[in-house]
């Protein structure tokens, strides 16, 4: 699979739907691509340069975005003429930003997710099978092993924050022939417990809290994405760890070793391993697994 | 200093929100009922941005420890201090030792109780609004329970001159109506031409699942457009790739649930219209097992409903004393 390419995907029109008085929605694509996300990004940033009166939020999402206003400062077309001002000089292609390589270590069939995936097997399209079982099967996987070995085999970038504080949605940063992809339940769970590692539609995610959710549960991690205390050092700028375009590396770690992070990371004194990238969009779609190699390298050192 | 006697089903501290988040997933949070809780700030001289009490459905007991001005405006909410009844829209004085008593909602769901200065909690990124999720904002980021003590600022007002303010009763909203108005889009296209006229044709349910974050609604069965589902979207015709969720706006997992001011912040439902930015108040204010309907309006008619709203609020500030 070395040398293949990311091909570019050309994004329809822009829709530009109103969220009430006071949000503007705006879809790129219907579908998922780093295309249609880096174009989110990059709008985003722009509109958040240009520090725009009355705009309240601004929003990146997996291939759309969102701004609220106060409509007593800006009218709600006038909101719409300024953000199509904005996409009309914002150009990816010539876009580079600065971001982090972050390790996220997993215990994948850890013994949480596990025993809450199986109290709610009746809201599952495969009961009999297990969440990774079903994942690994219907992407054409021989076994979970070698499904898990896909999964951390390339990092993954957060592509949005949100649902609740800290929770990132991560895009796999392979072709799309590589990218997986599993439905979410059929029925949402109420349950899922705090730093579960899951997979719904393309994405992976890490449940900052306790809460409901409809992905499918792999594992669980260690580490915190949301520390509202403010105690490890990795959120001495923010409650929430992850940005949206941070690089995201799935690492497999033991009971053991989930034990002894765990410790760390309840005494306050875990320091993530994070190293700061330069991300050239170009270059990763030119040569998507020798860049992902590259940057695995920075992490190890 | 007021101590909270009994904390009612759930009483909150709320202000006017938490802003310049939501992008890390952290909803706005505040007043549910943004009118009412401006009312009741402004009949008791604070700023409309002073953190009140918001009371839900049953309200709370509270012991006064110092004298006081109080208001409480929303829902209908009979309340005592010392046995004597207190009326709503109105300012009025506790003396240091008294209780106000609440009791059932009688008309309408939430209840602001707004003291002069406001309650005095940190601020967690500017806001004072209890996000229960997490944990943050408000008093330990939690409902109020008995034995619970929040201080109250001091904000200069003379509480002699606020004593019997009153808001008149024709600059007041009507909670009473079932009808909220809505901009119908954002991914509406992914319903049939029949459901998104069904969506607001017919009666909705409120459901016991209606909080903050979500108002789940009960009603007729709205079917999606068939379609080969783009990647990354997930199988079923209700998902769409992750999005950003506008306050107020409705998905559709099935049963259309309408995010309040906890909502979840983006998610892969396709949302298919907006409450107004003025009737999320009234939204707010629907009981459980009380109907909704969907009235679809422009942004120019949301907009208009807007400023008459505004003009209401501030012919109630311009008939006060500060």
């Amino acid at each position: 699979m070395t040398g293949e390419r990311i091909e570019r995907t050309d994004l329809p029109e822009p829709r530009y739907e109103f969220g009430g008085d006071d949000h503007v929605f705006v879809e790129l694509d219907e579908a998922m691509s780093f295309d249609a996300n880096f174009q989110a990004m990059a709008i985003t940033q722009q509109i958040r340069d240009r520090d725009l009166e009355g705009v309240t939020e601004i929003c990146p999402a997996n291939a759309s975005y969102m701004v609220r206003f106060d409509p007593d400062v800006i009218h709600p077309e006038t909101m719409v003429d300024e953000l199509k001002e904005i996409a009309a000089e914002t150009d990816i292609s010539e876009y580079s930003w600065e971001t982090r390589i972050v390790e996220v270590p997993v215990l994948f069939d850890d013994p949480w997710t596990h025993e809450t995936l199986m109290n709610f097997r009746d809201r599952h399209q495969d009961p009999d099978a297990t969440d990774l079982e079903y994942s690994a099967r219907i992407n054409g996987f021989d076994s979970v092993e070698a499904f898990l070995d896909a999964f951390v085999g390339a990092p993954h970038m957060v592509t949005m924050v949100g649902f609740v504080p800290g929770l990132p949605w991560c895009f796999q940063m392979v072709p799309k022939s590589e990218q997986m992809e599993v439905p979410k339940y059929v029925q949402p769970r109420t349950d899922t417990p705090s730093r579960a590692v899951g997979f719904g539609g393309a994405f992976s995610v890490v449940y900052p809290v306790q809460g409901a959710g409809g992905y499918q549960l792999y594992g669980r991690t260690p580490i915190e994405v949301l520390d509202i205390d403010q105690e490890l050092p990795a959120f001495e700028d923010s409650m929430v760890f992850p940005n949206p375009g941070d690089i995201l590396t799935y690492r497999r770690i033991d009971r053991e070793e989930y034990d002894a992070i765990r410790e760390e990371v309840e005494a306050g004194t875990y320091e993530y391993t994070i190293e700061d990238v330069e991300f050239t969009p170009e270059e990763f779609f030119e040569a998507p697994h020798e860049y992902n190699e590259r940057l695995m390298g920075v992490l190890a050192g | 200093m007021i101590e909270i006697t009994d904390g009612g089903i759930s009483t909150t501290v709320q202000d006017l929100g938490r802003f310049g988040q939501y992008h890390i997933g952290m909803p706005p949070s505040g007043a549910m009922d943004q009118f009412s809780h401006e009312v009741a700030n402004a009949l008791v001289g604070n700023d409309p941005d002073a953190a009140t009490l918001e009371m839900t459905y049953a309200g709370a007991n509270v012991r006064f420890e110092e004298d006081a001005v109080v208001a409480l405006a929303g829902a209908k909410m009979p309340a005592r201090i010392d046995g004597e009844a207190v009326p709503m829209h109105e300012a009025v004085r506790v003396e240091a030792g008294q209780e106000l008593e609440m009791e059932f909602a009688t008309e309408g769901a939430r209840t602001y109780l707004a003291v002069t200065g406001g309650i005095d909690v940190p601020e967690v990124m500017e806001s004072r609004s209890t996000y229960t999720l997490v944990g943050i904002g408000g008093h330990e980021g939690r409902t109020l329970e008995e034995g619970d003590e929040l201080a109250v600022a001091d904000n200069g007002t003379d509480l002699e001159a606020v004593v019997g303010n009153s808001a008149p009763e024709e600059h007041l909203r009507d909670f009473t109506t079932d009808s909220v108005r809505v901009v119908v889009g954002l991914c509406d296209y992914r319903l049939t031409d029949e459901s998104r006229e069904r969506l607001c044709d017919v009666e909705w349910t409120v459901t016991p699942e209606a909080d903050r974050v979500g108002y789940r609604l009960e009603g007729p069965e709205l079917e999606f457009v068939e379609r080969e589902q783009p990647f990354g979207a997930g199988t079923d015709p209700s998902n769409v790739v992750d999005v950003g969720y506008p306050i107020g706006s409705i998905q559709l997992p099935q049963k259309p649930i309408v995010l309040m001011r906890d909502a979840v912040t983006g998610g892969g439902y396709a949302t298919v219209g907006t409450v107004i930015s003025a009737d999320r108040d009234l939204l707010a204010q629907r009981r459980t097992h009380e109907s909704v309907t969907f009235d679809a309006v422009t942004v120019d008619e949301a907009l208009e409903v807007r400023q008459a709203i505004e003009d209401d609020l501030e012919a109630i500030r311009d008939g006060l004393e500060q």
